[in-house]
């Protein structure tokens, strides 16, 4: 109970922030050349002066902006995030259709990038100066270096042209109809270059985080102990070594959110996923300012989910935390 | 001089600062090599590179120049890196030494819009700057530069908090020094190495922001950057995937050498630290 309070507090700290974020690039898009209506405009193929300002009274565009912001905020309290001209539906419409992929796709990587981040560090500590451990923080320096659009260019170009293994693009096959498991698998066939793709520099981080705390913790005195007392390398390691180093390796997934969630606008535009990330350029491309508005609205919102995930996960790894608290 | 001898010790460092050195050299030598335009029209589109000694690395699908455009890309990338992270920099040092030095309420406003920036996904803040402001190098390279600026700012922070009531700022209060005497010339020069080594993350993000801009076609169309080439080479990624795979690997040289670079300067400052 005393860490669901804890992490509360720290949940009912970020509602400040949220407005704040929403405020600020709500008044940064005033400056945006064009508005929902010009927008709509072009896509209607022009229209008179009258109609114009028929439809920004209708929007509610011809007030003043801070009446404007204040309208926007009454109407976010009710989970209203406004119309989509582009899109002609509702935003929050627009955004939960897009959501899942975006969800789907960043909890793979992130699964990857932090298990396999782990196994290659841990490698990599246990054989620290030696040859494994040269060539996994090599790797990783260079699995840094590389820009995900490239990788995941270069990645269809060998899976998808050369080899045809892997789909290309896209979320699921169109034309199969399956359902269950079929349709399981074939989303799963469709997941695993943008996984890679959008994972492989997190795995960089990751696995470079893992042998410093790994390191650090081999080094401390009840390692000692339970080598002292007998204990196989192995059972030091798992038992005992791995608890205390994955501690920093949770704050990085806190912390590395809202990157992963940027990542992912990349990547889904080269492998044309419908995400969120693909929704974000093509509003950017559209000028659909109230979809982008509500898509920093819900990236803001999942960061500070799953920020909140990770302290309930933090406090459960270790309990001094929720002890403090 | 000791941390010199020591940086040129690690093999690592020595290979990024020749790999960086190189990535200086192409942008300097750019104008020199090809005096044309790098984006005008040069011979057929996409010769294969290494069949033809005029076009060493081929020709895109436009029939522009490979090779041209990497050696101008080299300046664009350092050009906006560079540029970007200095902007980043000095707003983080601002932010995190009022922050630091003067604590109380004026940290909590600073620390609150920090984490509001650093809540936001900086690649979506970096897609709605482009949106309002429009995609010319000095908006992309300002707004680069903006959306960097929290991780530098929490470390100028703690740097000032840890900093701040130390013996030798504590004789320059007594000696009736003023605020920004003490920030700028007894705390800052202390708190600056980690925060300068740290630069060199932030350019090699930067660098890796701007080429995704431009490969979404939201940066400058109208220079010659990697981006850009990348996402002009994903259209003919069939059969010619050398024009966007030659510019990716500019890209990594150079934000590895950044990297290495930066790793170098790190072990090589802070001795103790190497250790292990």
């Amino acid at each position: 109970m005393r860490i669901l309070s804890l992490a509360g507090r720290r949940l009912a700290a970020s509602i400040p922030t949220l407005f704040l974020i929403l405020i600020g690039v709500f008044l940064l898009l005033q400056f945006a050349p064009g508005d929902t209506v010009d927008a709509m405009m072009a896509q209607m193929g022009g229209g008179d002066a009258a109609t114009a300002r028929t439809l920004r009274k209708f929007y509610g565009l011809d007030l003043s902006v801070p009446v404007q912001l204040g309208n926007y905020l009454w109407r976010l309290v009710r989970l209203d995030l406004g119309y989509s001209a582009i899109y002609g539906k509702p935003v929050t419409t627009v955004i939960l259709e897009r959501l899942p992929p975006t969800i789907l796709l960043m909890t793979a990587s992130l699964s990857f990038a932090f298990f396999a981040g782990l196994v290659l560090g841990v490698i990599a500590a246990r054989g620290v100066n030696k040859w494994p451990d040269t060539l996994i923080s090599t790797v990783g320096l260079i699995f840094y270096a590389t820009p995900s659009f490239w990788f995941g260019l270069m990645a269809i170009m060998v899976f998808s042209i050369y080899l045809q293994w892997l789909p290309a693009g896209g979320f699921e096959d169109i034309g199969a109809t399956q359902s269950g498991l079929g349709r399981t698998l074939d989303i799963a066939r469709h997941l695993v270059l943008p996984t890679l793709t959008l994972g492989l520099i997190f795995l960089a981080i990751y696995l470079r985080i893992m042998r410093a705390s790994m390191l650090e913790v081999l080094n401390l005195d009840f390692v000692r102990t339970a080598r002292a007392k007998g204990l196989d390398e192995t059972r030091v390691v798992i038992r005992h070594v791995l608890r205390n180093a994955l501690l920093p390796m949770v704050t990085l997934i806190g912390l590395q959110a809202g990157t992963m969630l940027g990542g992912s606008v990349v990547v889904e535009s080269v492998f044309s996923l419908p995400g969120l990330g693909r929704l974000a350029y093509e509003s950017v491309v559209q000028r659909d300012l109230n979809t982008l508005l509500g898509i920093v609205f819900v990236s803001a919102l999942l960061v500070i989910a799953v920020n909140f995930l990770v302290d309930l996960l933090y406090a459960r790894l270790d309990p001094r935390i929720s002890a403090e608290g | 001089m000791a941390a010199i001898r020591r940086y040129f010790r690690s093999p690592a460092a020595v290979i990024g600062l020749v790999l960086l050195l190189i990535v200086i050299g192409m942008a300097i030598s750019a104008g020199w090599l090809y005096p044309r335009d790098p984006l005008a029209l040069a011979g057929r589109p996409l010769i294969w590179p290494f069949s033809n000694p005029r076009f060493l690395l081929g020709t895109d699908n436009s029939g522009r120049d490979i090779a041209a455009q990497i050696f101008y890309g080299a300046r664009i990338s350092l050009l906006i890196g560079g540029a970007a992270t200095a902007i980043a920099i000095a707003i983080g040092i601002m932010i995190g030494a009022f922050a630091g030095y003067y604590g109380g309420w004026i940290d909590n406003v600073l620390m609150r819009v920090t984490e509001a920036f650093q809540t936001l996904p900086n690649f979506v803040l970096l897609l709605v700057l482009v949106a309002v402001f429009g995609s010319t190098l000095t908006t992309v390279t300002i707004a680069v530069g903006v959306v960097s600026w929290p991780a530098p700012a929490r470390l100028t922070r703690a740097e000032f908090l840890s900093l701040r009531n130390r013996e030798f700022v504590q004789a320059g209060r007594t000696l009736g020094m003023k605020d920004v005497q003490l920030i700028l010339g007894e705390i800052l020069p202390n708190a600056l190495p980690p925060v300068i080594v740290y630069a060199s993350v932030v350019m090699a993000v930067a660098i890796l922001l701007e080429s995704a801009l431009a490969f979404l076609h939201l940066s400058d169309p109208n220079v010659a950057s990697w981006g850009n080439l990348i996402g002009l080479g994903r259209d003919v990624l069939r059969v010619q995937w050398y024009v966007s795979a030659i510019p990716g690997l500019a890209i990594l040289f150079t934000v590895l050498a950044v990297s290495l670079v930066g790793q170098g300067l790190n072990d090589a400052l802070n001795p103790r630290l190497k250790a292990r």
